[in-house]
């Protein structure tokens, strides 16, 4: 068979829906679109404990202290179940974090804002999370394997990490003249952020179409926004908020919202490395990847001294 | 009754927290996800011994009853009764590593001596917890010993760890005028009881003989044999491996 036999079986399938799984012929641009997306998507989750993370030590109740604590905690659960899915691709894991020490590899921009007040959590949960729920729960449905199952356990649980969001979202905005300012300022700063992270829009976005053929994803960049507009606005209003861009109105006519343009200035400059914390996310992630080479170095070399002890008991008892 | 549960929760609620501080910048990410479940099952402790104080209390002079955050929040920090091994910094994972240990070695055998509580909250408070800290003492012992007997510089690292944190071992298992009041009642845990306990998980989770044994008072390592490897954890004031006093946790003798 040629590789033009081979590519046409694979894309019979994928008409088909049938999913695609690690030993099976794939074209070598469909594997590498994965790897490249899979590990992005595992590189944010593993960045996305920093902005949170800020908050673990400072949450205003013991109640919220442990729900931040799992949610995070979660996040790192997402990155290890994503990277395995990476890996199923032939990928190794410590090479993706190595892109992602040396600035190789990207991760959701969206990290790359500051958490300045406590509704910056709640914030988070509900805009931030809510966002990447429209385009995982349209990746459970993409056609690798591995990838669509990782993506139904992580909607689950990030749908709770949503609906957290937005209770602390109703704590804020019902409670105190000052929580409410805050969650306001919250929304403010994250609103415009949160639909950047759907992508440029479809003319630009220079991965779409094949994406769309192959069936990794299933709605374009700007369907999923428009999606995520509609869906969110109703829960502003009920919060009594206003969402930042005066051009917001409903369009009986196309029956969804028309919104503003995005600042696509901002949107290339902090994916180019020059939004808020960009420095200071990836720092961080270098600090804790050196600081803690020498566990992992000890947690090897122990491993193979236990091996070794096994093997031959008497000559490790005659070395010590 | 309530500075004795403040005392448990109080050290629960400050190692959780320390732990949190982890929580992001941990050396893998799989030990992100364990300090984070440490830290969630010991700020859960603490919840649930708030709550109870607060029950205990009843309604204050102002008709209103207390909740867990005011133990939590709304104290200042020499109202607090932890240990002061809890609250010593992070460090470096090595810190963080003997630090628990140190503290899951005594949460272990306390909360397995207060399952026997003629307090019938505590006692089940107690049955509850050990469950979660027999995992978190297996997880200390495991990275004890892996620590302590993987590289040279992880060796060395975990020395300096155990020679800046032992000092606050003493305080778990000497009671203090509440304990020993809960003790005699029957309530609390009788730490005079538990020590020999404690003190014997100690010598099992340092390195084994390929390595050199940490040492936490003055004595020579030169002397020492691998039978006489316990001797580091020893709180007597004479060396077991030369009889010597060691007073002097630093220097030959």
């Amino acid at each position: 068979m040629t590789s033009l036999n081979f590519e046409t079986i694979f894309q019979s399938k994928i008409d088909d829906e049938t999913k695609i799984e690690p030993k099976d012929w794939m074209p070598d641009a469909y594997r590498k679109t994965l790897i490249r997306q899979i590990s992005q998507h595992a590189h944010s989750e593993i960045v996305g404990m920093l902005p949170e993370g800020n908050w673990i030590t400072r949450a205003p109740s013991l109640r919220r202290k442990l729900i931040l604590l799992a949610k995070v905690q979660d996040e790192a659960g997402h990155g290890l179940y994503l990277y395995s899915a990476a890996e199923t691709l032939g990928a190794d894991r410590d090479d993706l974090v190595q892109q992602l020490l040396t600035g190789k590899a990207k991760y959701s921009s969206i990290f790359n804002y500051p958490t300045l007040n406590w509704a910056d959590i709640g914030a988070i949960g509900w805009l931030v999370d809510g966002a990447a729920i429209m385009n995982q729960v349209m990746l459970t449905r993409t056609s690798y394997g591995p990838y669509a199952r990782a993506m139904v356990r992580i909607c689950k649980e990030e749908s709770f990490h949503q609906r957290q969001g937005y209770e602390i979202m109703i704590a804020m905005a019902k409670g105190s003249p000052e929580q409410k300012a805050m969650a306001q300022d919250s929304l403010n700063r994250w609103w415009w952020p949160s639909l950047m992270m759907f992508g440029p829009s479809d003319s630009e976005s220079t991965h779409s179409d094949q994406a769309l053929k192959w069936k990794i994803k299933r709605k374009s960049n700007d369907e999923l926004r428009q999606q995520f507009v509609d869906v969110t606005v109703p829960q502003a209003e009920y919060l009594g908020l206003t969402v930042p861009d005066p051009a917001l109105h409903w369009n009986e006519a196309r029956d969804h919202y028309d919104f503003g343009e995005i600042n696509w200035d901002e949107f290339w400059s902090v994916v180019k490395g020059n939004g808020p914390c960009n420095r200071q996310r990836l720092q961080a992630r270098v600090k804790a990847y050196e600081d803690g080479a020498w566990v992992r170095d000890a947690a090897i070399a122990y491993a193979e001294k236990k091996e070794q002890r096994k093997l031959a008991p008497e000559a490790a008892v005659k070395a010590a | 009754m309530k500075d004795y549960l403040l005392q448990l929760a109080d050290n629960a609620l400050i190692l959780g927290h320390r732990l949190g501080e982890w929580c992001g910048h941990a050396p893998e990410m799989e030990l992100d996800i364990a300090l984070t479940n440490i830290a969630l099952d010991l700020t859960g402790q603490a919840r649930s011994l708030y709550q109870r104080i607060a029950e205990l209390e009843g309604l204050g002079p102002n008709g209103a009853s207390k909740d867990e955050d005011d133990y939590a929040y709304l104290r200042d920090a020499w109202e607090f009764r932890n240990s002061l091994l809890v609250e010593q910094p992070n460090g470096d994972f090595a810190h963080t590593i003997v630090r628990q240990f140190i503290f899951d070695s005594y949460h272990y055998y306390m909360c397995q001596a207060l399952t026997q509580s003629t307090d019938e909250w505590l006692a089940g408070y107690a049955a509850k917890s050990l469950k979660e800290i027999t995992y978190h003492l297996r997880f200390s012992s495991e990275w004890m010993l892996r620590l302590g007997d993987g590289t040279e510089v992880s060796h060395a690292k975990m020395q300096a760890a155990i020679e800046d944190l032992w000092t606050f071992s003493g305080e778990l298992s000497t009671p203090n005028e509440v304990e020993k009041n809960m003790a005699s009642q029957g309530i609390g845990v009788d730490l005079t009881k538990i020590k020999p306990a404690i003190e014997a998980k100690w010598p099992k989770c340092s390195p084994p003989q390929t390595s050199r044994p940490p040492l936490v008072h003055g004595c020579n390592r030169a002397e020492r044999t691998a039978t006489t490897l316990n001797t580091w954890v020893s709180s007597s004031q004479k060396c077991s491996s030369c009889s010597g006093p060691t007073q002097d946790r630093s220097g030959e003798h």
